[in-house]
C-alpha cells in the first residue's frame, strides 16, 4: 500500500512534466481544440464510474455511479466530436509553402 | 506473476496502451497538420480503456449500458453546437467532468467510511472539494456565457474575505474528517460549502475575464480527476488528470499574463475586482470618422492590412463578412493577415476557431508576438470589436489600470481603422487614446453591416465560398 502510494506520486509527477512539455508546444491557434480534447480525455473518469455502477455495492453507489457515467460519457462523445469538427475547419492557404 | 494474461492483466494492458495514446494525442495536437490524428489516437485510447473496464469481473451491465447510451444521447448535440457557443459548451463540459468526479468520490466515501486512512481521506476531500466548486463554478460560467445569467460582474465589499473564508472552512472540515473519518455527518459539508463557493467565485467575473476563468476551471477539473485516480488507485486516471490539469494550468498562466494579472490574483479567484470606473471623464475629444466608401478606398489602396478581431466580432456574427472582406482584398493583391490577442474572445483560441470556421486559412492567423513586429510596415490596421487589447495606454500610461498589459501595437500602423458601435468605453471602463490619434479613423456602426458595406464598395466577395 505504502509502496503503491509512492509509485502513484511518481506517476503524477512524471505525467505533470510530460503534460507541461507536450502542451507548451501546442500553438495558440489550437488552444480551443486543446481544451475540448483534454476535456474529453479527462472524461476517462468514466472508467471509475463504470466500476462503481457495475459492482453494485450499495444503492447509493449504483445511483451515483450511473449519473456519473452519463456525465462523463457526454463529455467523451461531445468532446471528441467537437474537437474533430473544429480541427477539420483549420485549413492552410493554397499550396503549402516550403 | 504468471504470464498467462488473465482478465486483470488484460485490463491493465488496455489502460497502459490508452495512456500512451493519450500522450500521443496531445503531442499530435501541437500542429494543425497532425492534430486530427491526435483526436483519433485519443478516441482509440478511450475506447480501449472503456472496453477494458467492461471486462472487469462481476460487473452488472444493466445500469452501465443505460448510462452509456444516455450519455451518448446528451453528448452528440453538445458536440454539434455552433462555434460561437463553444465557450459555454466548454464550461458545461467542465461541469459534467467535475460532476462525475464528485459523485464517484461521494459514493467511495460512503462505501468505505469510517475505515478511511488519513491519506485516502485527504485525497478524497481534495477530489470532492475541487469537484464541487468546479461543478457550480462551471455552471455559473456557462450560464453567464449563454446569457442566462446577468453578465455584469457583481461585487460587494469583503468579497474576497467571504470567498477565502468559505474555502478555509471547507479545508477545516476536511481536516477534521481526515483526523476523524468516523464523523461521517461532516462529509456533506465538504460538498455543500464548495458548491456554494463555486457560485460565489464566479459572481464577480465579467465577460472579459472568462478566458482565464475557463482555463482555471479546466485545471481544477483535471486536478480533481487526478485526485480521483489516487482514490481508485488508477494510474490511467492520475495521468489523464495530470495532463488536463497541466493544460488548464498553462492556459491560465498564458491568459493571466495576457491580461497583466499576477497568477496569485488568478488563483484566489479575485478577478474583476478592479473595475473602478475611469469612464467618468468622457468629455468630447475630437475623433475622425469615416464612411464605408472612404474606408473601402483606403483599404483597396493598401498593400498590407492587418485585421484585429475581438469579441465584438463574434457578438455581431461578423466573421463571415470579414471573410468576404479578406477575399475581396486578397483578390486585389492586398496582403491581409489577422492579429489575434491571447484573450480576444471568451476562451483561449476562440477567435482562431471562429475565423477558421469562416474559411480563413490558419496561416493568416497570427498570435500577438508574431504580428506585433509587422505593424510599423502595415498600411491599415482594422480593429473589429476589440478595445482594451489595442489600448496604447497599456504601454505608455503608468496610471492606467491596464498599464503593462501586452497589447497589439495597432497604433504603429500607418492608418488605424476601428469599427465600433459608439464611443462607449470598453469592458474595463477605460478610455482608449487610440481613438483620438490623427492616424485613426473611427467607423461607427454594427461590425457585420459595416464590413458588408465595405465589401460592396470594393465590389467583391459576393461569391463567397
Amino acid at each position: 500500500m505504502k509502496m503503491d502510494l509512492l509509485t502513484s506520486l511518481y506517476v503524477l509527477m512524471l505525467a505533470g512534466f510530460i503534460g507541461f512539455e507536450v502542451i507548451r508546444k501546442v500553438s495558440p491557434l489550437l488552444h480551443t481544440p486543446l481544451m475540448s480534447l483534454t476535456n474529453a480525455l479527462d472524461a476517462i473518469a468514466v472508467v471509475g464510474a463504470i466500476i462503481l455502477a457495475g459492482e453494485h455495492k450499495s444503492t447509493l453507489s449504483t445511483v451515483l455511479g450511473t449519473i456519473a457515467i452519463v456525465a462523463a460519457t457526454s463529455n467523451v462523445v461531445g468532446g471528441f466530436l467537437i474537437t474533430d469538427r473544429m480541427l477539420r475547419m483549420f485549413k492552410a492557404s493554397g499550396p503549402r509553402k516550403p | 506473476m504468471s504470464w498467462m494474461p488473465g482478465s486483470e492483466q488484460l485490463i491493465e494492458i488496455t489502460y497502459l496502451i490508452a495512456t500512451a495514446l493519450f500522450i500521443l494525442s496531445l503531442k499530435w495536437l501541437s500542429s494543425p497538420s497532425t492534430a486530427r490524428r491526435g483526436v483519433l489516437a485519443g478516441e482509440i485510447g478511450m475506447a480501449l480503456a472503456i472496453v477494458g473496464t467492461l471486462l472487469h469481473h462481476g460487473l452488472e451491465y444493466k445500469w452501465v449500458a443505460i448510462a452509456l447510451v444516455l450519455g451518448t444521447i446528451i453528448g452528440v448535440p453538445l458536440g454539434k453546437v455552433a462555434m460561437t457557443a463553444v465557450p459555454q459548451r466548454t464550461a458545461l463540459s467542465h461541469a459534467f467532468g467535475a460532476l462525475c468526479v464528485t459523485l464517484v468520490g461521494t459514493a467511495e466515501f460512503y462505501l468505505r467510511a469510517p475505515n478511511v486512512s488519513k491519506f485516502m481521506m485527504s485525497v478524497l476531500s481534495l477530489e470532492v472539494i475541487l469537484g464541487s466548486l468546479t461543478f457550480t463554478g462551471s455552471l455559473m460560467a456557462a450560464g453567464k456565457l449563454q446569457e442566462l445569467l446577468p453578465q455584469r460582474p457583481i461585487t460587494y465589499k469583503g468579497q474576497n474575505i467571504v470567498n477565502l473564508g468559505l474555502l478555509a472552512v471547507s479545508i477545516g472540515v476536511a481536516s477534521q474528517l481526515v483526523l476523524h473519518p468516523e464523523k461521517m455527518y461532516l462529509f456533506p459539508l465538504i460538498i455543500g460549502i464548495p458548491l456554494f463557493f463555486g457560485v460565489m467565485m464566479i459572481i464577480p467575473i465579467g465577460g472579459a475575464d472568462m478566458p482565464t476563468v475557463i482555463s482555471l476551471l479546466n485545471s481544477y477539473a483535471g486536478l480533481s480527476a487526478a485526485a480521483m485516480g489516487f482514490v481508485l488507485d488508477s494510474k490511467l486516471l492520475i495521468i489523464a488528470g495530470a495532463l488536463d490539469g497541466a493544460s488548464g494550468f498553462i492556459l491560465s498562466v498564458n491568459m493571466s499574463k495576457a491580461m497583466n494579472r499576477s497568477f496569485s490574483n488568478v488563483l484566489f479567484g479575485a478577478f474583476g475586482q478592479e473595475q473602478t470606473t475611469a469612464a467618468a471623464a468622457q468629455e468630447a475629444k475630437p475623433v475622425r470618422s469615416a464612411t464605408p466608401e472612404e474606408a473601402a478606398a483606403i483599404l483597396g489602396a493598401a498593400s498590407k492590412v492587418v485585421i484585429v478581431p475581438g469579441y465584438g466580432m463574434a457578438v455581431a456574427q461578423a466573421q463571415h463578412k470579414v471573410r468576404e472582406l479578406y477575399d475581396a482584398l486578397t483578390k486585389r493583391g492586398v496582403d491581409v493577415k489577422f492579429g489575434i490577442h491571447p484573450v480576444a474572445g471568451r476562451m483561449p483560441g476562440h477567435m482562431n476557431v471562429l475565423l477558421a470556421e469562416a474559411d480563413i486559412p490558419y496561416d493568416k492567423l497570427l498570435a500577438m508576438d508574431e504580428i506585433n513586429g509587422d505593424f510599423p510596415q502595415t498600411d491599415v490596421a482594422l480593429v473589429i470589436g476589440a478595445n482594451d487589447v489595442t489600448n496604447p495606454a497599456a504601454r505608455t500610461d503608468a496610471s492606467s489600470p491596464i498599464f503593462g498589459m501586452p497589447i497589439l501595437d495597432v497604433d504603429k500602423a500607418r492608418t488605424v481603422m476601428v469599427i465600433k458601435r459608439s464611443m462607449a468605453a470598453g469592458f474595463a471602463g477605460i478610455d482608449n487614446p487610440l481613438y483620438y490619434l490623427d492616424r485613426t479613423l473611427m467607423l461607427f456602426g454594427d461590425a457585420k453591416s459595416f464590413v458588408g458595406s465595405i465589401v460592396r464598395e470594393l465590389g467583391g466577395g459576393g461569391a463567397h465560398g
